[in-house]
């Protein structure tokens, strides 16, 4: 099944000593750590660790105060969303934000949207070139429907969907966009046992077959010890640790996070 | 003159004035749809947009055509304007703050209308066929206005471009991305900036032609902005995300004004057609609070 053999190569993203604060709340403090190119890498941490401020920090929606976000050699103070998905970064949200009132079909084709390039009064027409590429990315689409086998619901509006097909319709978008690097926020939330282990196919066939890099934030450590290459540990918005996970798993400051600390 | 060619001239003029509400609860929806903003400013949006055409004409003598594309030319400049200096600060706030400043905008683009082009009642004369149509009177004894007739076509003609604008483009996808979600959108990399000057644009040019037509016909005076307050009644009724639903909004609205003016206005001294649309209004808000076409939001629990 592997086309590309995998391999973990450099630092694709790396984050330098960021810190962000909302008022008087430190969500972020002095992190540092890089995603290198077609691992996944997991972040985990205690609810309020800052893991999904970390993302939001990664792909623009968030400005930090102090540090730096390198992508592709590039350094920046911060990132904007636009960018972001401009250079190849794509994600998806801890509470699903699909667009709710069109279809799956739809809501796939934003994501190719930055792909477009047609002139605007050809698609009025839609005809000529607009509507070659039109069926072009409908093809780019459907392969993408097909991957993560959810033909059945193409038309239906995503608002009527169940959940975890509406996880997939959100993967599926972000797909559309070829990312480079991938952030799933949370990806198996909610879902039951079969569910997420269909998910965690899908996610390693994405990093195996396209060669795609994701960073995700997972709650269930069965789940993040089995597919992940590197962990990443918040908490407190603090780093705690950062390795293998069999590295991670006999960190102390880790266990102690996860299980507490006796009182003295 | 029999009561049934009474009765039908009745509705055909109700629906012309429908076509017209219809026009301004238009450039509501296509904002509220794509930034959940409700635009109080629109009416005055329109009768900026006429001032400017008569001005261009009057003072600068431009031809009918040149005035108007001049026109949507000043529409597009304020649509990016307004994104600049008022919207791209209001990213995020609530509905409440937005609709105020819309109501700040109505009255500075009121001023301004006034200031460049003097507040006296002006004639648009942009050689919109006028008077009554012989054809119809010929053929059905129908008593119609031309006129009327026109603004029927153009708006016709307009809800087709705009649904074909919608549902088939790029820019028509992006537009309702943003109108779901402000973040799945960003994330998708549609830059919500351009959306937002797209769609003001896009409201500016509907609010053109809603000027010209209503210009053209009782000429161009300040209460053409109040036509905004009889677009609120057809938006209730019509659902305030949809694009058919502010045309058959606006057609019952038009025609069940006419109708309640002639056969039950004489029974409560009249005016009703001031205050019918509103009542109409009240009574769908009891039975129907998302209008005939709106989305009924279904919260999951």
């Amino acid at each position: 099944m592997t086309e590309h053999s995998k391999k973990i190569g450099d630092p694709l993203l790396k984050v330098d000593n960021i810190s962000l604060g909302f008022g008087g709340v430190q969500a972020l403090s002095n992190i540092s750590f890089e995603i290198r190119e077609h691992e996944i890498l997991a972040i985990i941490g205690p609810n309020g660790a800052g893991k999904t401020s970390m993302l939001n920090v990664i792909n623009g929606f968030y400005h930090p105060q102090q540090g730096t976000i390198t992508f592709r050699g590039e350094v920046r103070r911060a990132m904007r969303p636009y960018i972001a998905a401009r250079q190849g970064i794509a994600r998806t949200f801890q509470n699903v934000a699909l667009f709710k009132g069109m279809s799956t079909l739809d809501n796939i084709m934003t994501g190719r949207n930055l792909r477009m390039q047609s002139n605007f009064f050809w698609q009025i027409l839609h005809y000529g070139p607009a509507r070659r590429e039109e069926i072009e990315h409908r093809r780019r689409v459907e392969e993408i429907i097909d991957f993560l086998e959810i033909q059945a619901i193409r038309r239906v509006p995503v608002g009527k969907l169940p959940y975890g097909l509406q996880k997939r319709v959100e993967l599926a978008r972000a797909l559309a966009m070829e990312p480079e690097l991938l952030l799933l926020d949370e990806p198996m939330a909610g879902m039951n046992v079969e569910e997420k282990e269909d998910m965690s196919r899908f996610i390693l066939d994405v990093n195996e077959q396209f060669g795609t890099t994701i960073a995700l934030i997972e709650h269930d450590m069965g789940v993040v010890m089995d597919i992940s290459d590197r962990v990443v540990v918040l908490d407190y918005g603090r780093k705690l640790a950062d390795g293998t996970p069999d590295e991670v798993r006999g960190n102390q400051g880790v266990i102690d996070a996860y299980l507490g600390v006796p009182h003295e | 003159m029999g009561d049934f060619t009474f009765f039908l001239e009745t509705t055909i003029s109700g629906l012309m004035t429908g076509v017209m509400y219809s026009l301004v609860a238009l450039g509501f929806v296509l904002i509220f749809k794509a930034s959940g903003i409700f635009n109080f400013a629109q009416g005055v949006m329109c009768l900026f947009a006429a001032l400017t055409l008569v001005g261009l004409m009057e003072k600068f003598g431009l031809p009918a055509w040149l005035a108007i594309i001049a026109t949507i030319g000043v529409m597009i400049v304020l649509a990016w304007l307004i994104e600049r200096f008022v919207l791209q600060y209001m990213v995020s706030q609530s509905p409440i703050i937005l609709f105020m400043a819309t109501i700040g905008l109505a009255y500075v683009l009121e001023g301004v209308g006034d200031l460049m082009w003097g507040s006296d009642v002006k004639l648009l004369d942009i050689g919109l066929p006028q008077g009554a149509s012989d054809w119809m009177l010929d053929n059905f004894n129908i008593y119609v206005e031309k006129l009327e007739l026109v603004a029927g076509v153009v708006a016709a003609a307009m809800v087709a471009v705009l649904a074909v604008f919608f549902q088939k483009t790029r820019i028509g996808r992006a537009l309702r991305a943003v109108a779901d979600d402000h973040q799945a959108a960003l994330s998708v990399g549609i830059s919500l900036r351009t959306i937002w000057v797209i769609v003001w644009s896009v409201a500016g040019i509907v609010a053109l032609v809603t000027g010209i037509m209503w210009g053209s016909k009782s000429g161009v005076q300040f209460s053409l902005s109040l036509i905004a307050l009889k677009a609120l009644p057809v938006l209730i009724l019509g659902g305030f995300t949809s694009i058919p639903g502010a045309i058959v909004g606006g057609l019952i609205i038009g025609v069940g004004e006419k109708w309640a003016e002639i056969y039950v206005g004489s029974l409560v001294g009249g005016a009703i057609e001031n205050w019918f649309a509103y009542v109409l209004a009240l009574m769908f808000l009891l039975v129907r609070p998302q209008g005939l076409f709106g989305e009924k939001i279904i919260e999951r629990v």
